[in-house]
């Protein structure tokens, strides 16, 4: 089971590098989400599986019983998907913004921030 | 050679006045005054062999004091950088008198001193390094007081970069020293000179000691800083260049000549480049018609004979650095106030143009002279004997008739260029073509500078006593280690073979001064055959803006894509070396255990997300990824993590959503070819992450810290959902900080949709 998801974690890596190469700002934005969702499976792989036995303590008990699920690691993982939601939401009005601004969403055409270089001039006048 | 740089002072300067420039003029020439006065009662205590040691703490983690030590070499330097600091900030006043910045060019002038002074105290190799570059950075300051000029810009940021790589150089030299020795103490390095010999990083030691040494001591091949920075005013020339700035070079030497010292390696480099450097720079000299330039180069000569005699190590050439050290500062400081006031009476510098001024300047002249003679060696002045030394220590070193034959030749040119320059300008008749303007003598304060300091070189040299038992003594005790064993400092040494090559030096002299009219202009197209590295530093410069912009080209394209791909390609390089360099697990790939549910979710996992990346179409696209988010919810249910199930299905709900909405405003997706550089990167990362993952799980686990968040929960936290436990109760900050962000972006977004469009400036 491991082993299928840690290629699942791979495939999905691989899909979202591949969108976020296109230089299109929504096909970006479709990358960061596939690869949060990786980073999350990941961590939660790294915490071992454990089939069907959710980290919860029995009424009555003191502690929990042997082999239920590792906890830490969900957790975390329930952390990283808010946060990547807020990341995704921000980043979604700000694509948005960026169009409605700029008339594009193509990446390599907004050239605010770095104009393209002019013409190199010959050859600068020596000091 | 550059153009003389253009320096004649505004013509407010020309009127005199005590205190022209108000307490600027007068508080500094006080403060050099006050620690020259200072340092004399030391003379006393150090002549007997004795050293004064002052030492706080500073960086006690590194065993760094801020100490200093003023022994016999210090003392030596301290002396001169005051005594002539005050001369040359008294003349300055009038030189500069009323000059808009002389404040400014005060405060340069003074933090310059008082760097040295440090430099030359320093008992610890990290302080030393301090100052050292205190020295660097003030002089840049000074090269280029006169801003507003290309080339006085140009010449000082040569210096800056020359001196300062050199600095970094010596920096890297002087910690493998300390290293080597177990402390930076200098006064400690310095006893253990043998085991530093024998040591292992003595030769990295050697050599990059010597980079900072030798450029700021402008030896060949880094000499051509030197005579461009005579683009400062005259004033700076004369403290930078006879007793200070390009000193410094030769004081490491000179400090750390117990240490390192002896070997073969010390004494060829230091002999050859001295030896180079002393010629070539007497050669250059020759041919200058610019005072000041000539000058420049004198003090390249000066050098690099002071850097021939630290390759000595025996008492004679040592006794001579210290004589010559002190000849050479009292009459260079001497000679270039003299241009500076040839500069500012007569108007010119060219010595082709000046001549029978010797009536006009009469107290000038009189210095001139005085320090000319000095420079030339003539009895009974203190260069005579400085002379003699250097003969003597000459014969006595490893190499005599290189050094010997050097050192003469030099010398023979030295005797040419101070008779044209410190006598022609005076008692020579005056050129025929347009005269210089009708000159007056300068004020005193600018005459009594020169004068004092060329008169100190005619009484030490009717009393060398004096000198000797007071300075060169314990200067040479701090390079033997012996205070007795010092070379005698006297006229008369009988007849012996360096009366006879002082004999041959006043010859020589005389017949190249009497051929030099007629053999300037060979002498300077034979120089100017040879390589020019001031040219090739103007070259190299250039060369390194074409690299910066060559290189800026090729990374800061300005494209997205381009970071982003440069970014993933770091992440997989950094990934796959690092797995290679650790070993590979063993990557058995077993899927025997997955059942049929769980292949289902997978398939459902990767086949949405490879719609995604795929689809034309922005609907597919977006169902794509709402199938692979809600996949994995199902991942996350299957194995027991149902709080992370449900969150994950709510998040993977808005995200579709909130696309969707946003689709409406968006144009659709363009279709885009297959691209197969990107999928090449995106395979390789993807397959590099499954076998980082593969690897992590073929490790053991360690589950200290959930078995104890499993036990804690309940007893010491009342909740029985472990999970929630967690997040709400052990590491309730990280949720709060975890909410902080999103309401953080919550505003972020409010603030990009509500803000009016196009209030973020030119978007053209």
């Amino acid at each position: 089971m491991e082993t299928l998801l840690a290629l699942c974690v791979g495939l999905l890596v691989a899909c979202a590098v591949y969108l976020m190469l296109a230089g299109r700002l929504l096909r970006y934005i479709f990358g960061l989400v596939i690869l949060s969702n990786a980073a999350n499976l990941a961590i939660f792989l790294a915490g071992r599986l454990t089939v069907g036995a959710p980290a919860l303590i029995a009424e009555g008990e003191d502690a929990p019983a042997a082999g239920i699920a590792n906890a830490l690691p969900q957790a975390l993982v329930l952390t990283a998907i808010v946060i990547g939601f807020g990341l995704f939401a921000f980043t979604l009005v700000l694509a948005f913004r960026a169009f409605s601004q700029l008339g594009t969403l193509d990446g390599d055409a907004m050239r605010v921030a770095e104009p393209e270089r002019p013409a190199k001039p010959a050859r600068e006048a020596r000091a | 050679m550059p153009p003389p740089p253009p320096s004649s002072p505004p013509a407010s300067a020309r009127a005199w006045s005590l205190s022209r420039n108000g307490w600027a003029g007068l508080a500094p020439v006080l403060l050099a005054a006050a620690l020259f006065l200072a340092f004399l009662p030391a003379l006393g205590p150090v002549s007997r062999g004795e050293a004064l040691v002052w030492a706080a703490s500073w960086v006690p983690g590194l065993g760094i004091e801020l100490a200093f030590r003023l022994d016999g070499l210090s003392l030596t330097f301290a002396l001169l950088i005051t005594g002539i600091g005050a001369l040359v900030l008294l003349y300055s006043d009038s030189y500069l008198a009323g000059h808009p910045h002389y404040a400014r060019f005060a405060l340069f002038l003074t933090a310059f001193m008082l760097s040295m002074l440090g430099l030359v105290l320093a008992d610890d190799l990290i302080v030393l390094f301090v100052f050292w570059e205190l020295t660097t950075l003030t002089s840049y300051l000074l090269i280029g007081f006169g801003h507003e000029a290309e080339r006085s810009r140009r010449n000082a940021l040569q210096a800056l970069f020359v001196t300062g790589a050199g600095g970094l150089a010596m920096l890297a030299g002087l910690i493998l020293l300390g290293a080597a020795a177990g402390t930076t103490r200098i006064s400690e390095i310095l006893a253990q000179g043998d085991a530093i010999r024998q040591s292992a990083l003595y030769v990295p030691i050697l050599v990059l000691v010597l980079a900072g040494a030798l450029t700021k001591s402008a030896q060949i091949p880094f000499h051509f800083w030197l005579p461009n920075a005579m683009a400062a005013p005259t004033p700076v020339s004369a403290y930078l260049h006879s007793a200070t700035m390009v000193k410094a070079g030769v004081y490491l030497m000179a400090r750390l000549h117990p240490a390192l010292s002896g070997t073969p390696g010390w004494i060829w480099t230091l002999t050859l480049l001295g030896a180079a450097t002393a010629v070539f720079a007497s050669l250059q000299s020759l041919r200058q018609t610019d005072l000041k330039q000539a000058l420049a180069w004198t003090t390249l000569m000066a050098l690099g004979t002071l850097t021939l005699l630290l390759g000595q190590s025996s008492t004679y050439a040592l006794t001579a650095f210290g004589a010559f050290l002190v000849v050479h500062s009292l009459y260079k400081a001497a000679l270039f106030l003299v241009v500076g006031n040839l500069d500012h009476q007569a108007g010119t510098r060219d010595l082709t143009r000046l001549g029978g001024l010797g009536r006009a300047l009469p107290m000038t002249a009189l210095a001139a002279g005085l320090a000319g003679l000095s420079m030339a060696g003539l009895p009974p002045f203190l260069g005579f004997i400085g002379k003699e030394l250097k003969y003597a220590g000459g014969l006595a070193s490893a190499l005599p008739a290189l050094t010997t034959g050097a050192l003469l030749l030099a010398n023979a040119m030295m005797v040419a260029v101070a008779a044209a320059t410190a006598l022609g300008p005076f008692w020579r008749p005056p050129a025929a073509g347009p005269a210089p303007r009708t000159a007056t003598e300068a004020p005193p304060a600018m005459w009594i500078g020169p004068a004092l300091l060329g008169l100190g070189g005619l009484v030490f040299g009717l009393a060398p006593e004096l000198l000797e038992t007071g300075l060169v003594a314990p200067a040479t005790a701090s390079l033997t280690g012996d205070i007795g064993a010092t070379a005698t400092l006297t006229l008369w040494h009988g007849i012996n073979l360096p009366l006879g090559l002082s004999l041959a030096t006043f010859a020589l002299g005389l017949a190249i001064y009497l051929a030099l009219p007629r053999g300037r202009a060979g002498l300077a197209a034979a120089l100017d055959g040879l390589p020019n590295l001031d040219r090739g530093w103007d070259r190299f410069l250039h060369g390194l803006k074409r690299l910066a912009e060559i290189q800026t080209d090729a990374i800061q394209t300005g494209r997205l894509r381009f970071y982003l791909a440069a970014s993933f390609a770091t992440v997989v390089v950094a990934l796959g070396s690092t797995l290679l360099a650790r070993g590979l697990p063993p990557l058995a790939f077993d899927l025997s255990d997955a059942n049929g549910v769980l292949a289902t979710i997978a398939l459902l996992l990767i086949g949405g997300a490879a719609l995604a990346a795929a689809s034309r179409s922005r609907l597919a696209a977006i169902a794509g990824l709402g199938v692979s988010g809600i996949a994995l919810s199902l991942v996350f249910l299957l194995f027991g993590a149902l709080d992370v199930a449900i969150t994950q299905l709510l998040v993977e709900t808005l995200v579709v959503v909130l696309v969707a909405v946003a689709l409406l405003r968006l144009p659709k997706l363009k279709p885009l070819a297959f691209r197969p550089g990107a999928a090449a990167l995106s395979a390789a990362l993807g397959g590099l992450v499954t076998v980082l993952l593969l690897a992590v799980l073929h490790t053991p686990m360690d589950l200290r810290l959930s078995d104890w968040f499993g036990a804690a929960s309940w007893p010491e936290a009342h909740g029985r959902n472990i999970v929630n436990v967690i997040l709400v109760d052990f590491r309730a900050i990280d949720t709060f900080g975890e909410i902080v962000v999103v309401v953080i972006a919550a505003i972020s977004a409010y603030a990009l949709l509500k803000s009016p469009r196009g209030n973020s400036g030119d978007t053209r």
